[in-house]
């Protein structure tokens, strides 16, 4: 049997026993409904103008959180990987920080900001920092002496070592981060949702969550998980091509 | 000077900044704790159980998980390398998991097991499970050829093979595999505590916030930083020490 066959074969087994399940009245039944409950309440959500005003928050608050975080965390990642000692001194912190859950953080973040959408925001871009202030400083330290050396040799200033030397001599690299930033943002700025929010696809499923309607909190999650792992894979074709655009 | 030592120097700075803005009225003490008040919070929180306990239940979930997550993810990365269609099937699969926000998916299991450790250790679980499977799979694949041929030389039956030549020669790769999933479970467990409210040091964080005892809220988050960051560390350690030279 072929790979795909399997894969297809997989799904409908799991689809079947989930249904099996919900029929069986093994568990109780709005815990585990109906296949096509969850897609009559995935429809009904995709045509309510509130899911669409929870989801431009969350994309807001994610694309915010995204490019600040990134800024900074490129910023960062170029400062440390140039200057060896700064980035021999910060590593063990960034390194310890970047290993926490971001999460645990936003207590420190709404005391800062407030409980709105700022504060997802941070949270997105505090996320989104890390890896890319890691996989920056770690590219750059591999960047090739010979173009450092032409940069020096031509007087440039730290801006122009910057811009005109380490940017593009990582442009794989920044389409690696930006796709490790995004993955991390999202998760950041829902979980702060779901924490303790007012607005945004997190809230959304805390709500049916809250008011048990599970059918409606399994749509929510279908459209997060679509969202998520869809924008994710179109990142990792663009990083791909780019890659093999800048090798050919 | 050693950069170790001008980054304790720079982390002492920035601390005695922080004092600085906090004495001077500039922040709010309800917003930053100032660090002198960390350590009289910290050995308030140690006498009413708030350190040592919940470390330990935080501790013994992520190895609950990621044992449950070794138990089913070796064998399961075994098969996969064992028999090939079915890695072909499902390796790309684990790997987009591995990709994906599965945290996510926790008021799935919120309504599936309820408010409690089981929740918790499955979210764990899930987050041990990925990279173990993957690991073990790539471990088994990379064992080379020329050790398996040896084996069979020797007239070695499958089973012996595998017992005798394969297993100890990925060894160092499972062993990564835990070592991620062992991270992995402790990092989305500690974030799962603190967002139900419920378990170890997570939810302290949570609990601190909300009773505005903001020295402890810091202590708290400061705790879950050093613990991840010993447990990475050490872990670390342990493989490189394993590992043949």
């Amino acid at each position: 049997m072929a790979a795909s066959q399997i894969r297809l074969l997989t799904l409908v087994a799991i689809l079947a026993a989930w249904e099996l399940v919900a029929r069986s009245g093994l568990l109780y039944q709005e815990v585990v409904p109906s296949l096509l409950k969850i897609a009559a309440a995935f429809v009904r959500m995709l045509f309510e103008k509130d899911t669409w005003r929870h989801f431009g928050v969350t994309a807001w608050e994610v694309g915010a959180g995204l490019a600040a975080g990134y800024l900074l965390g490129l910023a960062f990642g170029l400062a440390a990987g140039t200057r060896r000692f700064f980035g021999a001194a910060v590593a063990p912190y960034v390194d310890g920080v970047a290993t926490a859950p971001k999460i645990v953080f936003l207590p420190i973040v709404m005391l800062l900001v407030g409980t709105g959408i700022g504060s997802k925001l941070a949270l997105g871009a505090l996320s989104a920092f890390f890896p890319v202030a890691i996989n920056t400083a770690a590219s750059v330290r591999q960047v090739d002496p010979v173009l450092v050396r032409v940069g020096r040799s031509f007087r440039l200033s730290r801006w122009q070592m910057a811009t005109r030397i380490y940017v593009p001599a990582l442009r794989p690299s920044l389409v690696t981060s930006l796709r490790l930033g995004f993955g991390l943002a999202v998760v950041g700025v829902l979980l702060a949702e779901i924490k303790l929010s007012n607005a945004g696809l997190g809230f959304l499923a805390n709500e049916h969550y809250s008011n048990f309607r599970v059918a409606d909190l399994y749509a929510v999650l279908v459209l997060i998980f679509v969202v998520a792992v869809g924008l994710n894979s179109l990142m990792s074709r663009f990083a791909e091509r780019r890659n093999q655009r800048i090798c050919s | 000077m050693k950069p170790a030592t001008a980054g304790i120097l720079g982390v002492a700075a920035a601390a005695l900044a922080m004092e600085g803005v906090v004495r001077a009225g500039w922040v709010s003490p309800l917003v930053v704790a100032p660090p002198s008040a960390l350590p009289e919070a910290f050995r308030r929180m140690w006498d009413e159980g708030f350190i040592l306990h919940p470390a330990l239940i935080t501790l013994a979930q992520a190895f609950a998980a990621t044992g449950a997550a070794a138990a089913i993810g070796i064998p399961w990365g075994y098969v996969l390398w064992r028999r090939p269609v079915l890695g072909e099937a499902y390796t790309p699969w684990i790997g987009a998991a591995f990709a994906a926000p599965t945290v996510l998916l926790f008021p799935l299991f919120l309504v599936l097991f309820g408010r409690g450790y089981a929740t918790t250790i499955f979210v764990g679980f899930i987050a041990a499970a990925i990279p173990i499977v993957l690991k073990t799979r790539e471990a088994f694949v990379a064992v080379p050829k020329v050790l398996l041929d040896v084996g069979r030389s020797f007239n070695l039956g499958e089973g012996g093979l595998v017992r005798r030549v394969a297993f100890p020669a990925a060894v160092p790769g499972i062993f990564t595999g835990l070592r991620l999933g062992l991270i992995y479970a402790l990092v989305n467990i500690i974030g799962m505590e603190f967002l139900i409210d419920f378990g170890g040091l997570g939810r302290i964080a949570s609990e601190m916030y909300f009773r505005f005892e903001i020295p402890g809220m810091y202590v708290a988050i400061l705790l879950i930083v050093l613990v991840s960051w010993i447990f990475l560390a050490a872990l670390t350690r342990l493989e490189t020490w394993l590992r043949p030279r």
